[in-house]
């Protein structure tokens, strides 16, 4: 499936974007966000992105005060899944101009639809920046 | 903020949406709110369960929109709301359907009830004019597919797979994965089409490359549940891997062929250049890391290429960044099965590597450096770790100390030559500060006890060693060691050169810090060190009479230790622990029974004295050597005729409940007397003891044991002495106390260097390869193997209806692209090949219907 999940968390350990590739009921969900939080934020800068942690791996780098949490397949490249996690922040930069925490709270359903242009039942179907923005744009200007 | 008031009456849609709270307002009075978070979301929760009834559909996707935030981010509960998300998509504005999709695609799964509503509606939005909504229909199936919707829209997604526009056709594509998986018919129609896309796709146009990053992607997926269904298309991937540009579908070609060569090792030869080409040039990382990584677990056999790999792996260790040096441990760690040479080659930056920062970066070394250990440097590798081990972090001194442990002991110490290093190796693990791995060594130091023999002496030194130390006694974690290293001293005492020190060393003082569990096995030791000495007073009086002044074991030596234990275990018998308070009450009965002869010099050899025929009869309980137990030996036992063990034994709490309970409530009185009458007990203990001394005649015991092995031999090893032409002991052994009086005194000097002349002491093993082959049957899961090959023959199947029409013209262009080169002859080899590998497909598919007469022909230019 390649991508399992994808985590935003803040320097707190909440939560700020939560997106499934597969089911998991709430008590699973919490149980591995709790879990991965806390392995990831306990990491200092000199240390690897990359956690192992049950059956995932997970990729994480983190971007002033915002963690962002890759949970992927064994056989995944992890220097991807890091290019994937900036181009990410990247587009996001790009839309909202210098991404912060609060933008992503507030234009949540924003960043679910990225992800979506970016990712499709766990594989990487687009990586340019403009293919993925276009449709939020013309929503954008639909409103 | 609006009062919520204003929505419990759900009468006025109007006044509703007027005063209705939307996501941004629920958020900024999340972030300005001074209750406690789970009452604010209570409130919020119940406000909104009444705004989502109402009739209004903007009321009702706000409210569902806000839940769905909650839901996300707060782990809220939103399958209640599931058939209003299946109201909300079907509103006609593009605005409440995202909501609702969006609601649907992280609440529902295989088991929400209303899923088959849905369907009807999401084909109507995947034959929609609007791209956009055919892009929310399509996520959606993607995320919550079942094999019903997979089915049933079957049809939409195949005529999606061509459609004109590539923002469409991406989706599609990505959603066929799911589709595939769900649906196993579906491969039938959709696989050409996919195909079609990975042919037309051209990497220059800008639409072109999305749809195949798309469709490579896809096929990597499919490359890694059941690669035989790609290898017809090694071809178009081929020229992908030469001509893209794209690094992200460079990587997921790399998959693809790392795939397709475990199942077509001829593949290797062509895909090694340009791979290679990619690792010399590309200046991305994720792309040469990906390079390193196909051609480590998959070209392995491929000289050059290992080496050019070798090389940016060296590059990667060497860098500053933590994540090429810890990707770099990893390859490392993939390619040490095959060419240990490449581990061997950055020894140096590996060990640099256990003393890193991360902790991460320090296991991934500590695994490689693991996989580096073998007979010859085991010692050497062993120095080194415990250096670090001395100076790590309590976790990672633990993680070091076990790797060593578990290597060590694979397939029954395997790689031990020098049974005396390791027991000195594992006594010095004792005293590491953080050590906690006390389980383990305890298990180790019996097991070597039973099944290495030579390795006996070293091993009651070491144990020793352990005992005497009153350091070890306070920490908690050493405790299961020292038991077992009291058991040892006692078991194996014939070997020890001086049994009073370990009778000192069972008995000091501070030993009231064990358990009393530990302490009884203490106390039993002793007890078994007494009858041995014992013993050998009066053998030693028997071979060397008239000159008991030569030997250890004299009168005056026996009296001492005799009144050293009996003023050691006095004060035991009067302990709360029964275990402990029985077990000193038995050692001080039988010195009750032996000390008044032992004082009057009576001569011990005469057969009448008591403490002869006692001294006897307790050697003889003790001789017989406990051996290793197989660990399938319980299965060898046969089930008696009527012998129950699955009924269910529920109702015995109510049989035996009466029972049991008066035991328990009688527990507390019932040690009291036992203290109280103690003086009264020691004597009892003393006349029952001598009186059943007398009963059995001696060796009766042993005599017992000789039944027992000749009814249930199979249990038992194979003894050495018995039968010494059985396993590969070696006749021209030196015998057990040679060797001890070669090795230096200094058991804890690990810097000895094995010698190589001596032969690897017997290890006794038992039902050899039966473990493994227990695991190998465990790990094959019929299911997923059933899963998966359904799957492939779907994808056969579909490939063979496609190939009908093409494969003429197809074989056409495949043969002008066959090299020159390729002789007839190897191609007649391969057709047979082929032939052979699909006649095995027969015999593994025999259910299989139709198709199955003719198999998907793979073509063999490539190769």
């Amino acid at each position: 499936m390649g991508i399992r999940f994808i985590l935003m968390v803040n320097k707190q350990g909440q939560t700020r974007l939560a997106q499934y590739y597969e089911w998991l009921t709430l008590e699973e969900r919490r149980a591995l966000e709790g879990e991965i939080v806390r392995k990831c934020l306990a990491r200092n800068d000199q240390q690897c992105s990359f956690v192992e942690h049950r059956n995932y791996k997970i990729v994480y780098r983190r971007y002033a005060s915002l963690f962002f949490m890759v949970g992927v397949d064994d056989d995944e490249n992890e220097l991807a899944i890091l290019e994937f996690i900036h181009l990410l922040v990247e587009t996001m930069d790009k839309h909202f101009g210098n991404v912060c925490e609060l933008d992503i709270m507030f234009h949540l359903e924003k960043a679910h639809f990225m992800l979506e242009e970016m990712v499709m039942n766990g594989c990487i179907v687009e990586t340019s920046k403009a293919n993925i923005l276009s449709p939020i744009q013309l929503m954008d200007k639909a409103h | 903020m609006a009062p919520s008031s204003f929505n419990t009456t759900s009468s006025n849609s109007l006044m509703d949406n007027l005063f209705q709270r939307n996501l941004e307002d629920l958020i900024k009075s999340f972030r300005h709110n001074l209750l406690r978070e789970s009452t604010y979301i209570s409130k919020s929760l119940e406000e909104i369960r009444n705004e989502i009834k109402s009739t209004d559909l903007t009321t009702k996707s706000t409210a569902l929109q806000k839940l769905t935030y909650l839901a996300a981010l707060h782990n809220v509960d939103m399958s209640f709301a599931a058939f209003h998300a299946v109201e909300v998509i079907s509103s006609s504005k593009f605005h409440h359907k995202k909501i609702g999709y969006q609601a649907i695609t992280q609440s529902f799964h295989d088991e929400t009830s209303v899923l088959l509503l849905i369907t009807n509606q999401m084909r109507k939005d995947l034959n929609s004019v609007n791209e956009y909504e055919v892009s929310l229909a399509l996520e959606c199936l993607a995320r919550i597919g079942t094999h019903d919707l997979a089915r049933d829209l079957t049809h939409e997604v195949f005529s999606l797979l061509s459609s004109s526009k590539s923002f469409v056709r991406k989706k599609a594509i990505g959603v066929v994965l799911r589709v595939f998986e769900k649906d196993h018919d579906a491969v039938k129609v959709c696989f050409k089409r996919l195909v079609e896309n990975l042919e037309s796709s051209d990497s220059d146009s800008d639409s072109d490359s999305q749809i195949l990053s798309a469709v490579v992607g896809v096929f990597c997926e499919l490359a890694s549940k059941d690669p035989e269904s790609c290898l017809p298309l090694a071809p178009e991937f081929y020229k992908i891997l030469v001509d893209s540009k794209n690094n992200w579908v460079l990587i997921k070609v790399l998959k693809i062929f790392g795939k397709l060569v475990s199942i077509e090792p001829r593949l290797g030869k062509k895909v090694v250049e340009p791979v290679c080409e990619h690792m010399r040039r590309s200046v991305a990382k994720s792309l040469v890391f990906e390079c390193v990584r196909t051609v480590v677990s998959s070209l392995s056999d491929h000289e050059g290429a290992v080496k050019l790999a070798v090389g940016k792996i060296q590059e990667f260790l060497v860098d500053d960044d933590p994540n090429l040096k810890y990707l770099g441990l990893h390859a490392l760690s993939i390619v040490a099965s095959k060419h240990l040479w490449a581990v061997l080659e950055n020894k140096e930056a590996v060990v640099k590597a256990l003393s890193d920062e991360d902790p991460n970066v320090k296991l991934e070394a500590l695994h490689l450096l693991m996989t580096m250990v073998n007979e010859d440097n085991v010692s050497e590798m062993s120095k080194i770790l415990m250096n670090y081990a001395l100076k790590s972090d309590p976790l990672f001194c633990n993680e070091i100390i076990f790797s060593v442990l578990s290597i060590c002991s694979r397939n029954t110490y395997e790689i031990i030559i020098d049974f005396d290093w390791y027991l000195s190796l594992l006594g010095e693990m004792a005293r590491i500060a953080h050590f906690q791995r006390g389980d383990e060594i305890e298990h180790q130091l019996i097991d070597i006890g039973m099944r290495v023999i030579d390795a006996r002496p070293q091993l009651v030194r070491v144990s020793w060693a352990l005992l005497i130390d009153p350091a070890l006694l306070g920490n908690l974690f050493l405790h299961p060691i020292l038991s077992a290293a009291a058991w040892v001293s006692g078991e194996y005492v014939e070997f020890s050169k001086n049994p009073y020190e370990i009778v000192e060393a069972l008995l000091q003082p501070r030993t009231d810090l064990l358990p009393p569990s530990i302490r009884a096995i203490y106390i039993q030791s002793t007890f078994k060190v007494l009858v041995f000495c014992l013993r050998s007073c009066i053998s030693a009086q028997e071979s060397s009479f008239g000159s008991s002044s030569m030997n250890a074991f004299t009168h005056e030596s026996i009296m001492n230790l005799v009144n050293v234990i009996e003023v050691g275990l006095v004060p035991l018998s009067g302990t709360h622990d029964v275990e402990v308070q029985e077990r000193a009450k038995n050692v001080l009965g039988f010195i009750g029974m032996v000390k008044q002869e032992i004082a009057e010099k009576v001569n011990l050899q005469d057969n009448e004295a008591e403490a002869y025929s006692v001294a006897t009869f307790m050697e003889d309980v003790f001789s017989e050597d406990l051996g290793p137990v197989s660990a399938t030996a319980q299965k060898k036992v046969c089930v008696p005729d009527g012998l129950e063990l699955k009924e269910n034994l529920e109702d015995l709490e109510e049989i035996c409940g009466e029972f049991l309970k008066p035991v328990e409530s009688n527990s507390v009185s019932y040690t009291n007397k036992i203290s109280f009458s103690i003086s009264n007990l020691r004597i009892r203990d003393q006349q029952e003891a001598s009186s059943s001394s007398s009963l059995p005649s001696e060796g009766a015991a042993s005599s017992l044991l000789a039944e027992h092995r000749k009814r249930h031999g199979m249990y038992y090893l194979s003894s050495q002495k018995s039968d010494p032409d059985s396993d590969n002991t070696p006749s021209d052994y030196p015998p057990a106390n040679e060797l001890a009086n070669e090795i230096s005194m200094d058991p804890f000097n690990h810097t000895r260097k094995p010698s190589k002349s001596k032969p690897r002491p017997v290890v006794v093993k038992l039902d050899e390869g039966d473990e493994s082959r227990i695991t190998l049957q465990e790990k094959t899961n019929p299911e997923i193997v059933k899963d998966g090959e359904s799957l492939s023959r779907a994808i056969q199947s579909a490939l063979l209806v496609k190939n009908k029409g093409k494969e003429k013209e197809k074989y056409e262009e495949e043969s002008s692209r066959i090299e020159n080169n390729q002789s007839s002859e190897k191609k007649t080899k391969k057709k047979k090949k082929n032939g052979e590998r699909s006649s095995k497909h027969k015999s593994r598919r025999r259910s299989e219907v139709a198709p199955a007469s003719e198999q998907a022909i793979i073509p063999d230019f490539l190769l």
